[in-house]
């Protein structure tokens, strides 16, 4: 699932890749490619159930993450950090102000459902449309510089739009509070009775509507909500598989690999760049529109440097470069932020019952800074552990994994030639 | 006149934290090519430092003093701290009341010793990384630090006072001739001024007098010729760090009075600071400085009332705007020197 996303011979040459395209898989994708797309698509709509494999009501409940809240975030952090990943990824330029793109969107899709009406389709579009718009302009001054310096300016654009978003624009934002659905709202095209307060619908059908299974001691949820925002998802997600391969990504990569170079082969790196920025901008554009379609709120916050930050951690973790990587590693943040901040010191004794009781009570005393409240710290932990050791990302890991069992067997040719496996860097960030 | 006096003042306490920290981070940039995103974390544990010291001195046994009696007719009981006990009553309480002057002298061998740990520990790992993985992993250290104190400090923040004689604000704009109390400015806000501005003064001429600082700048110049002339520069530049850790922490203990210390103060003034080194232009010392006084000054300016009246939100966005005007107009920043971060 792993080891095809760093595909060397897909990554040497564009036209190669377009070629195997006609060959093997569908889709225009690759065999490859494909498979990688349909596992994930299988994944995301078994979801409900992979996710909730341990029945109600038993000590382990805890750790089912198959309710449509968590399953929602899932995905639509997934989007987030795939848009990300475009830009970061393919062309190395650390944007530290992405989430006001998400931020932008949201509010845009809000006044949608505000004012027009409560279907999420239009939303959606005018979350990305907004978001793109915005995009294009901070793009076009912030990739006037590299490195540091653009970080810094997407930075500085993004704490703006907060700052504003708090403040000035109180009218438009709603300010502290933000902005939500109330039962004043009066979207011309939707029928809403006085003091109903209208729901985010498609077409009828609404986001927050579900269907329950009751298998045996297991309870499955299938949400509306979910399906829509997963659907969406894997549309994201074959396009930026699309993107990856094209000759597009590849002067992307060429971008990330010597931008100086490429400028003296006579070509003009600004255009493929913001085209990048915008585009993953966009994509950030469609989560925050997304997150409104499921919860029919937003509030300044959601453009804080934080969260910028935590769409860094999700593409970093899971492995920067890779199609699959920011999707695994928003899901394993989202995940690991839910469970872990569930657990308490109660149900720490519970786990360490069997040991002595003064054994027991320090192990919980130990453990007990990283749960809970604390789950910022074990993610701080995890994020350095990551950067530190695994450079690649939690897809790296796999790949060594996947490269110590082939090694094990003997597989005469060793594919794993580079036993430290240090990826190649990056000379362009940070110039 | 005395607005634009008072608008400078109120500026100068809040430029002289960016100042503080902006020289540290470009010490760090300066000597070891690293982009410290940790920073911000060192100015908090700085203004913990305080918060401890202010706890250890206030430790306090009970006792019940039979004289006087509670509205429930129990005797009264009263805490006598430690250092009351021990270094006599004037001694002891003095002690409690000038906690965050103390704090420099508590601080100071804390700082060296997080800063050494910083850079042998993590930091020197990372030179040979790409900027991003230092932006990164420093980013994540930063979280861990906050999160630390978090732990043991809460979310609130805890109020720390400055000395007796400092609270309150004197007539600023009497010693100068204008209407009696149309300048007020509070003492500590000065004391903090001159604090900073004898902090920076330190730096510049340890490292302009002093061989040691010699060295350093040699080697910030040409790190190579000055290691094959047989000079460890290594350790020199571990020792700036260890300095541009107390330079941080200093700023944190001396600004408690001002904001009480909260777990995240470190990031808020990161942020901003980052933006005044690179206004400051990269890798400049001075630069950093008169960047860091410059955009305090004018965040002051943009929070008048007439600035809001023209503009709404000027006094939220200012900094970052003229970050980006500078940052487009002059690429290196105000006083960046040619190659640095650019090759």
């Amino acid at each position: 699932m792993t080891d095809q996303t760093q595909n060397p011979p897909a990554m040497t040459t564009g036209a190669q890749s377009t070629v195997q395209a006609s060959r093997g898989g569908m889709l225009g994708l690759t065999a490859n490619d494909f498979r990688l797309f349909l596992i994930v698509l299988v994944i995301t709509f078994l979801a409900p159930f992979i996710l909730n494999p341990f029945p109600e009501g038993s000590a382990l409940a805890q750790f089912n993450a198959g309710y449509p809240d968590l399953m929602q975030r899932f995905v639509i952090f997934g989007i987030f950090a795939i848009g990300f990943n475009i830009l970061f990824g393919l062309t190395g330029y650390l944007s530290f102000g992405h989430a006001a793109f998400l931020g932008v969107g949201s509010y845009g899709a809000i006044w949608m459902m505000k004012l027009l009406t409560l279907n999420v389709i239009p939303a959606i579009i005018m979350a990305i449309i907004v978001a793109g718009i915005f995009a294009l302009m901070v793009g076009y001054v912030s990739l006037r510089r590299s490195g540091i310096y653009f970080s810094i300016l997407t930075l500085a654009f993004a704490q703006m739009s907060y700052a504003l978003a708090y403040s000035v624009l109180t009218p438009i934002t709603g300010g502290e509070t933000g902005l939500q659905i109330k039962n004043t709202d009066r979207p011309l095209l939707s029928n809403i009775q006085d003091g109903e307060i209208g729901r985010a619908n498609l077409f009828g059908l609404e986001m927050r509507s579900s269907f329950e299974l009751e298998l045996g001691a297991w309870l499955f949820t299938f949400n509306a909500g979910y399906y829509i925002a997963a659907v969406v998802m894997l549309l994201a997600f074959y396009m930026s598989i699309r993107l990856f391969r094209s000759p597009f990504g590849m002067m992307l990569r060429a971008v990330k690999s010597n931008q100086q170079r490429m400028n003296y082969t006579g070509l003009n790196s600004k255009p493929y760049t913001l085209a990048a920025f915008v585009i993953s901008g966009m994509y950030a554009g469609l989560a925050g529109g997304l997150m409104v379609a499921m919860d029919t709120q937003v509030g300044p916050e959601r453009m804080f440097w934080t969260a910028s930050g935590e769409v860094v951690l999700m593409a970093i973790l899971g492995g920067a470069g890779t199609l699959i990587g920011p999707v695994l590693g928003a899901g394993f943040i989202k995940y690991m932020e839910n469970i872990i901040s569930k657990i308490n010191s109660t149900i720490l004794h519970e786990w360490f019952f069997w040991l002595p009781d003064g054994l027991e009570n320090f192990v919980v005393a130990l453990i007990y800074p990283f749960i809970g409240k604390g789950w910022h710290l074990t993610l701080g932990i995890m994020f350095m552990a990551v950067v530190i050791f695994l450079p690649g990302g939690l897809v790296e890991g796999g790949q060594r994994i996947a490269g110590w069992i082939k090694n094990r067997r003997g597989s005469g040719d060793g594919p794993d030639k580079d036993p430290e496996h240090h990826p190649k860097q990056a000379p362009h960030v940070g110039e | 006149m005395d607005g634009f006096i008072l608008q400078i003042l109120n500026g100068l306490d809040k430029g002289s934290a960016y100042a503080l920290i902006a020289l540290g981070l470009t010490l760090i940039f300066g000597t070891l090519g690293v982009v410290n995103f940790a920073h911000g974390a060192l100015f908090m544990i700085g203004a913990f430092c305080a918060v401890t010291l202010n706890r250890l001195l206030t430790l306090s046994y009970v006792t019940e003093d039979p004289s006087r009696t509670d509205f429930l007719g129990n005797p009264a009981k009263v805490e006598t701290p430690y250092v009351v006990d021990w270094f006599g009553e004037s001694v002891g309480l003095a002690m409690i009341d000038w906690v965050v002057p103390l704090a420099i002298l508590f601080s100071i061998p804390i700082m060296v010793a997080v800063g050494l740990i910083m850079e042998r520990g993590l930091i020197k790992h990372f030179y040979k990384r790409p900027h991003a993985d230092q932006i990164l992993v420093t980013f994540g250290l930063a979280i861990v630090l906050q999160e630390i104190i978090k732990y043991y400090y809460g979310a609130n923040p805890i109020p720390t006072p400055a000395p007796e004689a400092f609270v309150g604000t004197f007539d600023f704009g009497a010693m100068l001739g204008f209407e009696p109390f149309t300048i007020l400015y509070p003492y500590w806000r000065l004391v903090y001024f001159v604090f900073a501005v004898i902090l920076i003064g330190a730096v510049f001429a340890f490292l302009q007098f002093t061989t040691f600082g010699m060295v350093v700048r040699a080697g910030m110049a040409d790190r190579e010729t000055v290691g094959l002339l047989g000079i460890n520069i290594d350790r020199r530049f571990t020792l700036m760090f260890a300095l541009a850790a107390v330079v941080a922490g200093l700023a944190g203990v001396m600004y408690t009075p001002i904001i009480s210390p909260n777990y995240h103060m470190g990031m808020d003034f990161l942020v901003l600071s980052f933006v005044v080194v690179v206004v400051g232009g990269m890798g400049s010392l001075p630069g950093a400085v008169a960047a860091g006084f410059l955009l305090g000054i004018l965040e002051s300016f943009a929070s008048m009332p007439v600035a809001i009246s023209i503009i709404p939100g000027i006094n939220q966005i200012i900094i970052y705007l003229v970050a980006i005007v500078i940052l487009l107009t002059r690429p290196r920043g105000l006083m960046g020197r040619k190659g640095v971060m650019e090759e």
